[in-house]
């Protein structure tokens, strides 16, 4: 085996994390950070299905057809999906209020797919639960701290324990409201990839296009 | 007709699948570099989301809320649970038939859509609209109206965010923020200004 299973646990984080490098998974990654207890929610229940649907897969991987196995894929995903949906239904009814469609999407998230396709459907069933979990952390890094710079600027709290008092109570910070808006999430990840870039530059795409100076004549 | 003019006003400006939902966002992010094919992608994602929103109300209404299964003799099951599964299974193959009937009677268009047909069904925008008209207790009327004008808003939003790229391409980025860093901001800034529709009231 090419990877050993500490770096498949610990690449997804930085090296090749899933929403930085690979663009998978965007979606949830923007719509769920205004709060870190709803971060938190969603990254447990991403890396959950990752791992489980990644084994699952790889088990079955030598008898699905390949000309249906997007639709088997699929169906194993929805199921856990599923689970998932009815558990946090049953014992945590307001974050699932919170989550609304997001907890049904985890369907569609490309990294459950994608490392499905990807990883699992070439991987003994070992090797593809870490690497679900990995990419699972690698996903949950990234919206923990797009949560974390939401909640705690937007709203002045981490966990909804208050660790900056806002004018509104009679402290003294003045919450910063966009931070809870949607937009803010893009500018958030936007500058995450750049720090994340500026670290490793092996990371920076190619230009297309090079600015040059022209010699004055 | 007026509920519905204004309920197809919001799902494609006020609520943007794109810009104010994030749904969609990976095809999002990944196909505008080019304005030709983001309109292909825009337009089959339309077509999609207009055939499987009904769809899905109508196997909601019929077959798995509760109380549903009346007509068949089943007054006490209620089947929701079963509700994600299916949507996705509809829409699998609904995108399904539609390659082929593309296939077999436009083979122009069919040949631009290309590659992008089989990925709407991993859109999730589409499971998105659909999981919308669910939580939001549409009816059929409504739902049809709300596939249709919530797909054409994303075509849109994908559309305005090709023609920015395009120019993009040639300014002068920090290393860092070349490429996915600068789309990301990019998009935020058009969701900004598509934020400001929302005090638009019908």
């Amino acid at each position: 085996m090419a990877q050993t299973r500490r770096e498949m646990l610990l690449d997804p984080l930085v090296d090749n994390n899933p929403i930085t490098l690979q663009v998978l998974g965007i979606c949830s990654a923007l719509a769920v950070t205004s709060s870190l207890k709803v971060a938190l929610v969603m990254t447990i229940a991403v890396t959950l299905v990752t791992a489980f649907s990644s084994m699952f897969i790889s088990v079955l991987r030598n008898q699905i057809p390949s000309s249906i196995r997007i639709i088997v894929q699929m169906v194993i995903i929805a199921s856990l999906v599923i689970l998932v949906d009815q558990v946090l239904k049953a014992y945590a009814f307001e974050i699932s209020k919170t989550l609304s469609v997001f907890v049904g999407l985890i369907i569609t998230n490309c990294i459950v797919m994608g490392r499905a396709e990807a990883f699992a459907m070439k991987n003994p069933p070992v090797a593809s639960f870490i690497d679900g979990i990995g990419n699972g952390l690698g996903y949950g890094l990234i919206l923990m701290l797009v949560g974390f710079v939401r909640e705690l600027f937007g709203a002045g709290s981490l966990f909804g324990v208050t660790i900056l008092e806002t004018v509104n109570n009679g402290g003294w910070y003045v919450p910063n409201g966009m931070l809870l808006l949607p937009p803010s999430a893009f500018f958030i990840i936007g500058l995450l990839i750049w720090a994340f870039r500026s670290w490793k530059p092996e990371q920076v795409e190619a230009r297309e296009h090079k600015i040059q100076v022209v010699e004055a004549h | 007709m007026e509920a519905l003019l204004s309920l197809a006003v919001k799902a494609i400006f006020v609520e943007n699948l794109a810009l104010s939902f994030f749904l969609g966002m990976c095809t999002f992010i990944a196909v505008s570099k080019k304005i030709p094919t983001a309109i292909g992608l825009g337009i089959s994602v339309m077509i999609v989301q207009a055939i499987t929103v009904p769809a899905n109300n109508l196997i909601l209404t019929y077959l798995l809320a509760p109380g549903a299964l009346a007509w068949a003799g089943f007054p006490d099951v209620d089947l929701t649970f079963l509700g994600l599964i299916s949507y996705i299974g509809v829409i699998a193959a609904l995108v399904q038939i539609l390659e082929m009937v593309l296939d077999k009677y436009f083979p122009p268009l069919y040949n631009a859509l290309g590659i992008f047909l089989p990925l709407i069904t991993v859109n999730c925008a589409i499971l998105g609209g659909s999981l919308f008209m669910v939580e939001r207790d549409y009816g059929f009327a409504e739902a049809a109206t709300y596939g249709l004008s919530s797909g054409f808003g994303w075509a849109l939003a994908i559309t305005a965010m090709a023609g920015v790229r395009e120019k993009l391409k040639y300014s002068d980025i920090p290393d860092g923020l070349q490429g996915l860093g600068i789309t990301f901001i990019t998009a935020g800034l058009m969701a900004m200004a598509f934020m400001s529709f929302s005090g638009v009231k019908l």
